[in-house]
């Protein structure tokens, strides 16, 4: 293997020193105050962070050090101080000189300290009240003044900074600076009025600014949506995967009595290390919504949904869908196993290929790209890491998979990492990567591909709105194979990845094995113990929706999918209404509005399962709730099958988490991929532009329902022309323009930027830009631009 | 014979000091022209061979600075002086930036050539804006003379109103663009200084000490000063004194001979305590007069020769009052950024208040020192040290007064009795 | 507030700089030239000028004591209270002036004439007791002597700095002077009081 080579080539030169009297060695480079945490020492900080570049500023880590019998002649910050060979260190354990300046700072940061714990949010979990009481003294000899603030003043709507409490450690200034790129949170004044603050006009609008509360080594900055709720002993952790995108982050979810409190950014050094996005952070409420499904529902005689047994409603699915044309669409966000029992039962239960895990604007080159390309591959977060050069198309990372976005900044700011964005806008994430911006018109794209030039050392992280573009997903295969650079692709959705392995989609079947391969098909059908598995290329999402309505088919299985997701929204009603629909969902929908039988299903936290991430592996996570009745989807649909007469043997998530993995991945020929032609632009007339877009991270997405307080930190709603189309319909920033087609019109205030002259961008589901409904198209589509 | 020797200040009476015609007139930028034609790492040699120390406080010696900055490198090199003079008692730059800023400038132009800089900057505090306006047109002028330019250039940056920006690292942080705090070490500005790039940051005096030391040579320089200490320097006598001013003498004179030459305490009173070196150097008393003022006789004496600022006190100052005021300094000025100085500071500013105004205790005594103990070599730059130095060293010499102070219930002196106006009606 | 004229002026104060951020200090202090204090449209065009966000700005004109967060007077007055200033007279100073204008520290007058504001060693020790006016040097001053300074700025006519140009500049003249313009007045005013020539006239004498 590869990865094993790597590693026997990469020498680390190893230094021994002494701590405490005992003998350790660590690489070069080692700070001594981590060099003590493989000894189990414990100096205690506050400052000292293992990602933000060392500071020294907090003082409590001091010990005293000895090289090669020179001593230091004053206590060394072991946080800024590497390991050398011959080194002796005492630390408090061994010094009293070290344990008396760590004592005498313990105080001095406790002088102007509320002590507030009975009432701050961190008591209990406190790295200040924990090592007050390991390395402080019981007693202040502080008789006078303390400092105060104002308390607590908003950084922005989701987090909140208690002045007072702040041990000035800046690592949330630094972890804004350093990791986040976004400055926005500075200390301010100086010496013992020091603080951290905002400017006035400019909030705290971070996309990860949920981090600084949770690397706060005290309670200074809360959340609005944890602050006061609960105390961290009656909390109960779990370790759960993010459901909100590809990155794949490790996390923890907090839950006091079944409800789930806050979730936290977990440590996992390949992937997330220990950062998240205020996305994955804040947005759970939709678990615990009031009106989330809870009963089976039947839609009765009269046309209305009525709560049912389970029983009946498991045959009354089995009765609609027995001896109908039916096809499957799971939308981007089940877990693996659940998009391996979707993907299991339209193949067993139902007898088709038509199931399209894809819920957004597809293409047929797309699907044959991700059979091709995609399937069983593996580029990971460190190629990004050894890479020379990455190439970004269609793909916002700081928007669809912020975790891809801070390893990208960390490599940028690291070694100066050289990144190229061929995109229709300049974005807020690109430009703090520093990247070369190669400007297109919207369906232009495949040409600007073409002329890059990379080595087998670059990488083409390429997301899912290529597909929006003719041709482009076919340059990016073309530009691999010429140039030997790696490439991913990064689809926003948690699901895709895992959906597209567990072969949720027309021309795959689990595993990458495809649709069109006899052997593939055979070994799938003795895996599964069936005769045969259906033969016939499936339909994409879209042709599902056209066949319902043509009424070629007559019922359709629907789990987690959002009619306003897609770019046929207005036909996909129609045929949500036409069709026998079985609805697996959370929370009522357009769907379930429409179904005939809805069957409530678990959330993430409900459940075990996992998420393949964009790099293809999987994060399994327990359920979070401990007994919840609700069931998966996967368990669902083994019971309908079951009905059906059709077995598919998945009764738990474990089950198809064993059977997938005894499957395995197919080993014969993966499909073959033709390329798509580029579409050469037709003219425009004056007023009109092409539409491009992308989703920003915050904004109407389903699972952000209920959540204010970071809707409150969103990015504006803006559109974007350029500046020579901004002089031609007269308007200047601020003013509003109407973007309109035949479907319909948005109406949005104006930035002008440099955009393709060509071009309008606005946000793709934000509030008042809701594209694929309003307007059916959110990239390269014609629109009239005009001022409103 | 006078001990005093006048080679910074030689021509600083003339009213034209400050212009370039007047400094041309006596024999300025001949020294730059001969640097530029000698080979940079001649130029080292030579101001390593002069002995001169760098005259911001720390004395490390000038040539040897420059010799660490990496050669061959293919960086840019830069040159900053260090005008950012504010530690209090000292005066030394101010004057001689106002009376002849080209002596300066012609440091610049042979210190960059020296260190292979194409960039030379001059951080000056903000508070001295006729200085600024002297400097500018030097810069200006030295420009159109064809001094600068010509693979040199030269920018003023002003400062604003911080202490801490005299520590170099945050004077680097500053002049960069942001809040002056100090940088970790290593890396050292001569590896990764401003922008990252190797740097020297010298003092103002000790730049525009190198155009006499390429004119007369090393072994001129040499003839004066101490063993370790050598050359001539500014000492800047302030206080209880009848002729405040400024003195050029050899390293190593003493006290009592400053003093003999300017006229000595004001009459009728005497001598209490003094800084040899600005308020971060700790205090001596009359005991100290014959100590001699080099790096060397000052440190073994237990205090610091810093930047020469002898700031005289005679008896009618309260040393409690006095030391409370520069304790509230440095509290002023803390930068913030760790924990003992900022905190401390804050800390100790209380205790002394308490004591000045004659609610503090004995115990606050052991307090007061067990907290600097606390502050001093635990703060993240000298600027904590520093501010321990008063306190510790006036509890050292004047502990009685401290006492009286509890004892008493308030302050024993009377505060009009030491200004320098009439003790009557002075409100 | 800033005209096309200011935005040329701050160009060129930004090219001075081998990286664009360093010019962040003289910026301000021009802004304080035209706007008297750093106004929040200071802050957003040094941040706009300089491209980087305005917490970054502010977290820079926070620090250091000479930009302002609210006007002050034509004539700032400073009075240095440290130590050596103090106890020669500046505390005396310091109360009489606030006595005499009615105004605390950080204060300004009613008639936005004169503020106060005690300040730390101006590096004119030589010089004391000092005060400070516009960041110019008035030296050995008593309770009267700058009570009668002030008067005189109240009045309009400001008498010149001991060491400094001819006539006393006003807060945003000189202001544009720490930004780094030359005002052509470098070659008014002594080039140097008394006590800095003291040594050089003593041993002239021999001594």
């Amino acid at each position: 293997m590869t990865t094993t080579q790597s590693q026997a080539t990469e020498v680390v030169d190893m230094i021994t020193l002494v701590i405490d009297g005992f003998e350790v060695s660590v690489p070069k480079g080692t700070l001594v105050i981590r060099a003590a945490e493989k000894l189990g020492i414990q100096i205690p900080r506050f400052c000292d962070h293992p990602l933000l570049d060392p500071v020294g500023a907090c003082r409590q880590c001091l010990v005293d050090i000895e090289i090669n019998g020179r001593a230091f002649p004053k206590p060394q910050a072991s946080c800024t101080i590497p390991v050398e060979p011959g080194m002796i260190v005492k630390t408090q354990l061994t010094s009293d000189v070290a344990e008396k300046a760590q004592r005498g700072v313990m105080e001095l940061l406790l002088i102007n300290h509320p002590l507030d714990c009975p009432v701050c949010d961190k008591g209990g979990e406190c790295p200040l009240q924990n090592q007050a009481m390991s390395n402080g003294q019981a007693e202040s000899r502080f008789e006078g003044k303390k400092r105060t603030f104002e308390k607590p003043i908003n950084l922005s709507s989701q987090v909140l900074l208690d002045r007072e409490r702040c041990v000035l450690c800046a690592r949330c200034t630094r972890f804004s600076e350093q990791i986040a790129s976004d400055p926005f949170i500075t200390l301010n004044e100086r010496g013992a009025l020091q603080q951290v603050g905002i400017y006035e006009e400019q909030p705290f609008e971070s996309y990860f600014s949920g981090n600084t509360i949770q690397i706060c080594p005290v309670g200074a900055l809360t959340s609005a949506t944890y602050r006061f709720r609960a105390r961290p002993f009656d909390l109960v952790s779990t370790p759960s995967a993010c459901e909100h995108c590809a990155s794949g982050c490790d996390m923890r979810t907090d839950v006091r009595r079944g409800k789930t409190l806050r979730r936290l950014a977990g440590d996992d050094p390949t992937i997330n290390e220990e950062w998240n996005c205020d996305k994955g952070r804040w947005a759970f409420k939709y678990i615990t919504a009031l009106d989330r499904l809870s009963q089976p529902m039947v839609r009765n005689a009269d046309g209305e949904l009525v709560v049912t047994s389970w029983p009946e409603a498991i045959a009354a699915a089995a009765a609609g869908l027995s001896g109908a044309k039916a096809a499957v669409l799971v939308g981007g966000r089940a877990t693996y196993e659940d998009a391996y029992g979707y993907s299991k039962f339209a193949r067993v239960a139902l007898g088709t290929n038509d199931i399209d895990f894809r819920a957004r604007p597809t293409s047929d080159e797309e699907r044959d790209f991700l059979a091709a390309h995609v399937v069983g591959s593996s580029a990971t977060y460190k190629d990004i890491d050894k890479a020379d050069h990455v190439l970004l198309v269609g793909f916002e990372p700081e928007e669809e998979s912020p975790i891809v976005f801070l390893r990208l900044n960390k490599q940028v700011k690291k070694r100066a990492l050289k990144v190229t964005s061929i995109g229709t806008k300049l974005s807020i994430g690109v430009e703090k990567l520093g990247a070369t911006f190669v400007k297109v018109a919207p369906g232009s794209e495949a040409a600007a591909i073409a002329s890059q030039s990379l080595t087998a050392q670059s990488i083409i992280l390429v997301g899912e709105r290529a597909s929006e573009s003719a041709g482009a997903l076919s340059a990016v295969a073309a530009l691999a194979s010429q140039s030997g650079a790696k490439f991913a692709w990064i689809p926003r959705r948690a699901g895709e990845r895992g959906a597209l392995e567990a072969g949720a989609i027309g021309n795959l079947l689990p595993g990458g094995r495809p649709v069109t391969d006899a052997a593939a098909r055979v070994d799938l059908a003795s895996a599964w113990s069936v005769e045969s598995v259906p033969t016939h290329l499936g339909r994409s999402t879209k042709e599902i929706i056209s066949a319902v309505n043509s009424g070629e088919l007559s019922a359709l299985v629907v789990g987690g999918v959002d009619p306003l997701d897609l770019d046929s929204s207005a036909e996909t009603m129609s045929a949500l209404k036409k069709a026998f629909v079985v609805s697996l969902e959370i929370a009522p929908s357009a769907v379930t509005e429409r179904a005939d039988v809805v069957l409530p299903v678990a959330a993430v936290t409900e459940k075990s399962g996992s998420f393949l991430n964009w790099t293809g592996s999987a994060r399994a996570f327990d359920s979070a709730v401990a007994d919840s009745l609700n069931r998966s989807d996967v368990r669902i649909l083994s019971m309908i099958a079951d009905a059906l007469g059709k077995t598919i043997s998945l009764g738990t998530v474990s089950a198809a988490a064993r059977e997938i993995a005894s499957l395995g991945l197919w080993d014969g020929a993966r499909a073959s991929f033709t390329a798509t032609p580029a579409r050469s632009a037709a003219p425009l007339a004056a007023d009109e532009a092409l539409i491009t877009s992308w989703r920003r991270l915050l904004d109407l997405g389903t699972l952000q329902k209920g959540e204010e307080n970071l809707a409150g930190t969103a990015r504006q709603t803006i559109a974007v022309i350029s500046p020579k189309r901004a002089t031609s319909i007269g308007v200047i920033t601020g003013d509003r323009i109407s973007i309109s087609n035949a479907q319909g019109s948005v109406v949005l205030p104006v930035l002008v930027e440099d955009i393709h002259d060509d071009a309008v961008w606005a946000p793709r589901n934000s509030r008042g830009s809701e594209l694929l409904s309003k307007l059916g198209n959110a990239h390269g589509g014609v629109v009239k631009v005009v001022k409103a | 014979m006078t001990k005093l020797v006048p080679i910074l200040s030689a021509h600083w009476d003339e009213k034209d000091s400050f212009t370039i015609e007047a400094y041309t007139r006596n024999g300025g930028y001949k020294a730059s022209a001969k640097a530029l034609s000698m080979d940079p790492d001649a130029v080292i040699q030579l101001v390593k061979d002069s002995g001169l120390r760098g005259r911001g406080g720390a004395g490390f010696p000038t040539g040897m600075k420059w010799g660490f900055i990496p050669q061959g490198d293919n960086k840019d090199h830069y040159l900053v002086v260090n005008a950012d003079e504010s530690e209090p008692g000292t005066c030394k730059d101010t004057p001689l930036m106002m009376a002849n800023p080209h002596v300066l400038i012609e440091g610049c132009i042979i210190a960059s050539h020296a260190i292979r800089a194409k960039y030379a900057f001059i951080y000056i505090r903000g508070e001295v804006t006729h200085v600024v306006r002297r400097l500018n047109q030097a810069i200006e002028d030295a420009y159109k003379a064809g001094h600068l330019g010509k693979g040199i250039e030269l920018v003023l940056h002003v400062g604003a109103g911080a202490y801490i920006c005299g520590e170099e690292t945050a004077l680097l942080d500053s002049l960069e663009g942001f809040r002056g705090q100090p940088r970790l070490r290593p890396p050292f500005p001569a590896i990764a200084g401003l922008y990252a790039r190797p740097t020297v940051v010298n003092n103002v005096e000790s730049i525009a000490s190198v155009p006499a030391i390429i004119t007369n040579g090393a072994e001129w320089y040499q003839k004066y000063g101490t063993e370790k200490s050598k050359g001539m320097t500014l000492y800047s006598l302030s206080g209880h004194v009848v002729n405040p001013g400024q003195f050029e003498a050899p390293l190593g004179i003493t006290l009592r001979e400053i003093l003999e030459i300017a006229g000595g305490v004001r009459s009728g009173h005497k001598l209490k305590f003094w800084t040899p070196g600005g308020s971060s150097t700790p205090l001596f008393t009359d005991a100290h007069l014959d100590i001699a003022l080099d790096y060397e006789g000052v440190a073994a004496a237990g205090s610091m020769l810093g930047t020469k600022a002898l700031q005289i006190f005679d008896e009618t100052t309260c040393v409690v009052r006095a030391v409370l005021r520069w304790t509230e300094f440095y509290k002023h000025e803390s930068c913030g950024k760790c924990t003992p100085c900022r905190e401390g500071t804050w800390w100790l500013v209380q205790i002394l208040r308490d004591l000045e105004n004659g609610s503090g205790t004995e115990e606050d005594l052991a307090k007061l020192l067990d907290l600097c103990d606390n502050i001093m070599g635990r703060s993240f730059c000298a600027l904590g040290d520093g501010a321990t130095s008063p306190i510790t060293s006036s509890i050292k010499y004047f502990r009685d007064e401290y006492i009286a102070h509890v004892t008493g219930k308030g302050c024993p002196f009377d505060p009009v009795a030491s200004t320098i106006f009439s003790t009557t009606g002075a409100r | 507030m800033f005209s096309d004229q200011d935005l040329q002026v701050m160009d060129s104060i930004i090219k001075r700089y081998p990286r664009s951020r360093s010019a962040i200090m003289p910026l301000l202090h021009y802004v304080q030239s035209k706007a008297g204090y750093v106004t929040s449209e200071g802050i957003e065009l040094v941040a706009k000028l300089l491209t980087i966000e305005t917490a970054e700005v502010s977290a820079v004109a926070t620090f250091y004591t000479q930009y302002k967060r609210k006007p002050v007077g034509e004539y700032h007055v400073g009075v240095c209270t440290n130590t050596l200033c103090a106890v020669m007279g500046g505390d005396e100073i310091f109360a009489g002036l606030k006595d005499h204008l009615g105004i605390e520290n950080d204060g300004v007058t009613a008639d936005g004439k004169v503020s106060l504001e005690h300040i730390e060693c101006n590096a004119a020790c030589d010089y004391a007791p000092v005060v400070m006016a516009n960041w110019e040097f008035y030296d050995n001053q008593t309770v009267q002597s700058s009570k009668d300074l002030v008067d005189s700025m109240r009045q309009g006519n400001p008498p010149a700095p001991t060491r400094g140009p001819n006539s006393l500049p006003t807060w945003k003249e000189n202001s544009a002077v720490l930004a780094g313009i030359n005002d052509g007045r470098a070659n008014e005013g002594v080039q140097a009081g008394q006590p800095t020539l003291l040594g050089l006239k003593l041993s002239k004498e021999g001594k």
